[in-house]
């Protein structure tokens, strides 16, 4: 990955995200939202769908694939899921730490990011979704690319 | 909708506090029974006022309170007796549910007096804790796991179970009702051949207990676990009942206070039947709950909740007959409780989210049954399961929830 193929993090940012929800009463209509949200994620290619990559904790499958951009230092990410919401979840997941810097990644505040969307439920670890999962892992890739 | 009973199912969910609220400004549809049951006022009432009046340590104080609690506990073990239909209550064994009441009999039966050679059966529908248990019992023992088939509907192969029996099969351990795909198993049948061929029956009573009284003399099984927190009582209490020949040959599963006769280093002699399984204090809050919640189920209707209960899952199984895109999973004849299957296209983590956002609870993923599941070849269903205080108009509610689930996903 020369340059990063996926939107988030890049085109689409968390604050056009959060901007974006807040237009929206109905709980439907954000549900909707993030269902699309999760439609403009780029698929994954199937070499990266490995055990190495697999997010263990979720109901759906999940793989997250990064790589450090050596041209600026940014980690380059994709995700992949086989669940509708989920995708969804993991695309504002994505417009928060995709193609950042390692340190970025781990200076956000992604919980009160999802606290800002109303969803911070899914960020519960009791919740079958796998996000509190998706975010550890990408941390620790962050983590291992500041030393 | 109405139906034919002469319930006022409407009185019998006024017991249920919880039922009455809100969950994200939609009314409370509860449809995770076979998860866990709610409670009763009679059952919150009996744990408080036990905590309140006469909470002390059982069987061992010098003063009022501990006689008042000793009472109460043995006689709750009485409840659980009738309810059982037991022959006594000292076969009433308190465990803290059914997985603990199902590894009790895997250590102190199994292990005990399994060898290699032996083997054990368990069928493909079981929850883990009625398979993991065994597979230990058979790493330590030598002794080999036989597995009864599932056909396609989710009834045992019951026909493979007869070829599977022998003389080396020393236990048969299965579901009496499936907590996955709300099977009841015909386990008198089960019993029956299991002992013409000289093995000892456990049965997993966990989803059964819920939907009517258990008759364990009439089964003429060996063994029976339930859970309290599936039977409308409180969490963290559940029973073993056991023959009465068999418990009394059986190893302490835990060791401690409570069930010694006498302790000294030159050795120990175990306490009787059921104090020698009882190790340390136990859950006497639990116990006074359990019994609470059975001594509310035997003044309830409990034929015409059964049928009740029957005209749920009918109603739920005509619901789906003319919902497009519903897979059912599990058909088998006889059901009750777990009401199983798939949306096309949508996965069932997404769709129990969505019903949860309608304030509909259900369950999603493998529900501890990974076997059957990959049987299936499925990686989890959407499951809603009854209790006898759902109503019609929430399986309207459900299927209504569940269209407008598909409207966002597909």
């Amino acid at each position: 990955m020369s340059e990063s193929i996926n939107p988030f993090g890049t085109s689409i940012t968390h604050e056009d995200l959060l901007e974006d929800l807040e237009f929206f009463d109905s709980w439907e209509d954000r549900y909707r939202y993030i269902i699309d949200l999760g439609k403009k994620l780029p698929d994954m290619p199937e070499a990266y769908k490995t055990d190495e990559n697999f997010v263990h904790g979720c109901q759906s499958q999940v793989w997250i694939h990064g790589e450090l951009n050596n041209t600026d230092n940014c980690l380059d990410l994709l995700v992949e899921t086989d669940a509708h919401i989920v995708r969804g979840l993991a695309a504002m997941v994505m417009a928060a730490y995709n193609h950042q810097s390692p340190q970025t990644i781990l200076d956000f505040d992604i919980d009160a990011y999802f606290e800002q969307t109303q969803l911070i439920q899914h960020l519960s670890p009791t919740r079958g979704n796998g996000l509190k999962s998706m975010v550890k892992k990408i941390q620790d890739l962050a983590a291992k690319h500041t030393h | 909708m109405t139906n034919n009973t002469e319930l006022d199912l409407n009185q019998i969910r006024n017991d249920f506090p919880i039922l009455h609220q809100e969950v994200k400004g939609k009314p409370l549809v509860y449809l995770d029974n076979a998860a866990t049951t709610q409670k009763p006022k009679a059952v919150i009432n009996a744990v408080s006022s036990y905590y309140e009046t006469i909470n002390s340590n059982v069987h061992r104080g010098a003063h009022t309170l501990s006689d008042l609690a000793t009472r109460d506990f043995e006689n709750a073990r009485v409840s659980v007796q009738g309810y059982l239909n037991a022959e006594t209550p000292e076969q009433i064994i308190w465990t803290r549910g059914t997985t603990e009441a199902l590894n009790l009999v895997a250590h102190s039966y199994a292990r005990a007096f399994l060898k290699a050679g032996d083997e054990i059966i368990v069928s493909g529908l079981e929850h883990h804790s009625n398979i993991v248990p065994w597979q230990i019992t058979c790493e330590v023992t030598g002794a080999q796991l036989k597995v009864i088939p599932v056909l396609d509907n989710g009834e045992l192969d019951m026909d493979a179970y007869g070829n599977l029996l022998s003389d080396k099969t020393k236990l048969v351990s299965v579901a009496h009702v499936s907590n996955a795909l709300g099977t009841i198993n015909p386990v008198k049948a089960i019993i029956d051949q299991a002992h013409d061929a000289g093995a000892v029956v456990c049965i997993d009573g966990a989803q059964a207990v819920p939907h009517w009284a258990i008759d364990v003399q009439s089964l003429d099984c060996d063994f029976y676990a339930f859970s309290g927190h599936k039977l409308f009582g409180p969490t963290g209490i559940g029973a073993l009942y056991g023959k009465q020949e068999l418990l009394d040959k059986m190893i302490p599963y835990q060791a401690g206070g409570e069930m010694i006769e006498k302790v000294s280093f030159s050795g120990t002699t175990y306490n009787q039947i059921p104090y020698k399984f009882e190790a340390g204090t136990p859950n006497i809050g639990g116990a006074i709950g359990l019994a609470a919640a059975v001594d509310y189920l035997m003044q309830l209707p409990r034929e015409a909740l059964e049928l009740h209960e029957q005209a749920l899952m009918t109603y739920a199984n005509q619901k789906a007959a003319d919902f497009e895109g519903i897979r059912l999973v599990g058909t088998a004849k006889e059901k009750t409780g777990a009401f199983s299957f798939l949306i096309d296209g949508a996965h069932p983590h997404d769709v129990g989210t969505l019903l949860d956002q309608q304030g509909i609870a259900v369950r999603t993923g493998h529900h501890c049954a990974m076997p059957i599941m990959d049987q299936f070849c499925i990686p989890g269903t959407v499951r809603a399961s009854f209790a006898f205080y759902n109503t019609l108009e929430e399986i309207d509610q459900l299927f209504a929830g569940l269209e407008k689930a598909k409207m966002l996903l597909l």
